[in-house]
């Protein structure tokens, strides 16, 4: 499977290559998705210094973590995010006709190489805020980093394959289901504590991501002793789940549409 | 004159036809504005010293900014005339006894309207029975709000001709991928659509004012939350007039020189 993977990767590495010039535009394009969201943070921190008790450094490590999760997410796993027009043209027909698991192979349809421009803001500003939080760095703290990352690749990979699950029964991407994707990413730069209660609630038990992202922080910036919240994006990883299940009814339920 | 109000109509009764997705993109917005004001509200209550507009007028900023989101920002951009251009039907537009900056022009302004039209009503009304300081408030007075209708014909025609540039643009690029979305990212960025252009450092922000991004929402958006006033108000609107005259001319220069060597692609 590997193997196989590693061929598609071959693939759309050189199909990417034979339009140079499309394809460094748009990967400028995507760096500046991100860096601009980067310059609107710097701005506010110079006006105020902090938000609620976050520093500036404090802020980028967060973003830097929640966009790595997202840029990659989007880098392997967009062929969820075209999943309706493969419905609609007929693709997801092959794809099932084909001795191999459906779900890897929509996966492997489309790598998107052009996010690797989001990728570098992300790794750009992790680097800066890993060196300038002042934190005491040890195994556990760093442990948390790389589980706060993978969890919100499993997370924001969910979400691209619940939106894919949903064109099975509406036979269209859904355009609301962007704000649990780009309107995670977006306004997931600062901790979610700072939206108030609710929204830390709703993050909490609904759309896991503030155990990805605010409960593991607080813990790496030694406010919480709580060691159990190093492992609660392993938690949010649950919500994989349900998302697969109904990808499952999903495809159980398939009547072909197209030619 | 006639034809141009033929293409208008057209354009505006085709995006009144989609009424399922405008409800997904109200959803989204709703969402949206609402983060994006709890957000500001946690940098006032950190510091309410070092904010520069009043609550009130930025919740009525981020609304109507959501509210007119397909009308002013370069997001709202007619993708048609892209999809024209790649797959080689500009054939036919080019064909057609009509001035192409013009034909194109009105009906991308047409596109931005009927769109904005149907977005717009559910979210003002909504918003407005938020209670202060989140929801949309009335503008201060009749004149501000007659000025902020003026601005806001202002800022369509400077953000349609920029759209006309980045279509120009395209006839040399082919594909749109990239092109686009650096065109909205520059854009959104310097019209205050990440950040509300107050929130600059100073300096930043005068230089900021002086370009033809900020020429486009900023201006009508802070006239109406009252956050511009008075010679500082005129100043901005006269530096739109100057950048739509400009870009439309701009425009239709690059437009001559472009038209005189198109490829058209496919069959």
């Amino acid at each position: 499977m590997l193997k196989l993977y590693g061929k598609y990767f071959a693939i759309h590495l050189k199909s990417a290559m034979q339009f140079k010039g499309s394809f460094f535009t748009s990967l400028i394009a995507q760096f500046l998705t991100s860096f601009s969201v980067f310059l609107g943070i710097s701005f506010m921190f110079q006006r105020f210094h902090r938000v609620a008790d976050f520093t500036y450094e404090q802020v980028l490590l967060c973003y830097g973590i929640m966009l790595m999760g997202f840029s990659m997410a989007q880098l392997f796993a967009s062929g969820f995010k075209v999943f309706d027009s493969m419905i609609a043209n007929g693709q997801f027909d092959r794809i099932l006709c084909r001795p191999r698991n459906e779900i890897f192979q929509v996966l492997a349809h489309r790598i998107d190489f052009v996010r690797l421009g989001m990728l570098f803001q992300a790794i750009v500003m992790l680097i800066y805020g890993l060196c300038a939080c002042h934190v005491d760095w040890n195994f556990l703290r760093v442990l948390t980093v790389i589980l706060m990352i993978l969890g919100g690749f499993i997370l924001f990979s969910a979400l691209f394959l619940l939106d894919g699950s949903i064109a099975f029964f509406t036979l269209q991407g859904l355009e609301f289901m962007n704000v649990f994707t780009y309107g995670a990413i977006e306004h997931g730069k600062y901790p979610i504590a700072i939206y108030g209660k609710e929204m830390l609630t709703f993050c909490t038990f609904v759309v896991p991501y503030a155990l990805v992202q605010y409960y593991p922080l607080t813990y790496v910036l030694s406010r919480s002793e709580q060691l159990w919240y190093i492992f609660l994006p392993l938690a949010a990883c649950l919500f994989a789940v349900p998302c697969w299940v109904l990808w499952r009814i999903g495809v159980h339920k398939y009547k072909s549409t197209g030619s | 004159m006639k034809k141009y109000l033929a293409f208008f109509r057209l354009r505006f009764s085709m995006g009144l036809q989609y009424r399922a997705a405008a409800l997904g993109g109200l959803v989204c917005q709703f969402f949206w504005g609402a983060m994006a004001i709890l957000a500001f509200k946690a940098f006032y209550d950190t510091d309410s010293a070092a904010f520069p507009m009043s609550l009130p007028a930025m919740s009525s900023y981020i609304w109507l900014q959501q509210a007119l989101l397909t009308l002013l920002s370069m997001m709202g951009i007619d993708n048609e005339f892209f999809n024209v251009i790649e797959n080689g039907n500009v054939a036919y537009e080019l064909c057609r006894p009509v001035n192409v900056y013009g034909m194109w022009f009105t009906r991308s302004a047409a596109t931005r309207v009927s769109n904005a039209l149907l977005r717009c009503i559910p979210v003002l009304i909504v918003t407005a029975l938020i209670p202060a300081p989140y929801g949309l408030m009335a503008p201060p007075d009749l004149f501000t709000f007659l000025a902020f209708l003026v601005s806001l014909t202002f800022a369509l025609a400077v953000i349609t001709a920029m759209g006309m540039i980045v279509y120009m643009i395209t006839f040399h690029t082919i594909t749109p991928r990239g092109v686009r979305l650096i065109a909205v990212n520059i854009c959104d960025f310097f019209s205050g659509g990440i950040i509300p252009l107050p929130f600059f450092p100073e300096g930043f922000r005068q230089f900021t004012e002086l370009l033809p991004f900020s020429a486009t929402a900023n201006v009508p958006l802070r006239i109406y939350s009252g956050d511009l006033q008075g010679p500082e108000m005129v100043k901005l609107m006269l530096l739109q007039v100057f950048w739509a005259a400009a870009l439309i001319l701009a425009g239709k220069l690059i437009e001559r020189k472009e038209l005189t060597r198109v490829t058209i692609q496919g069959g």
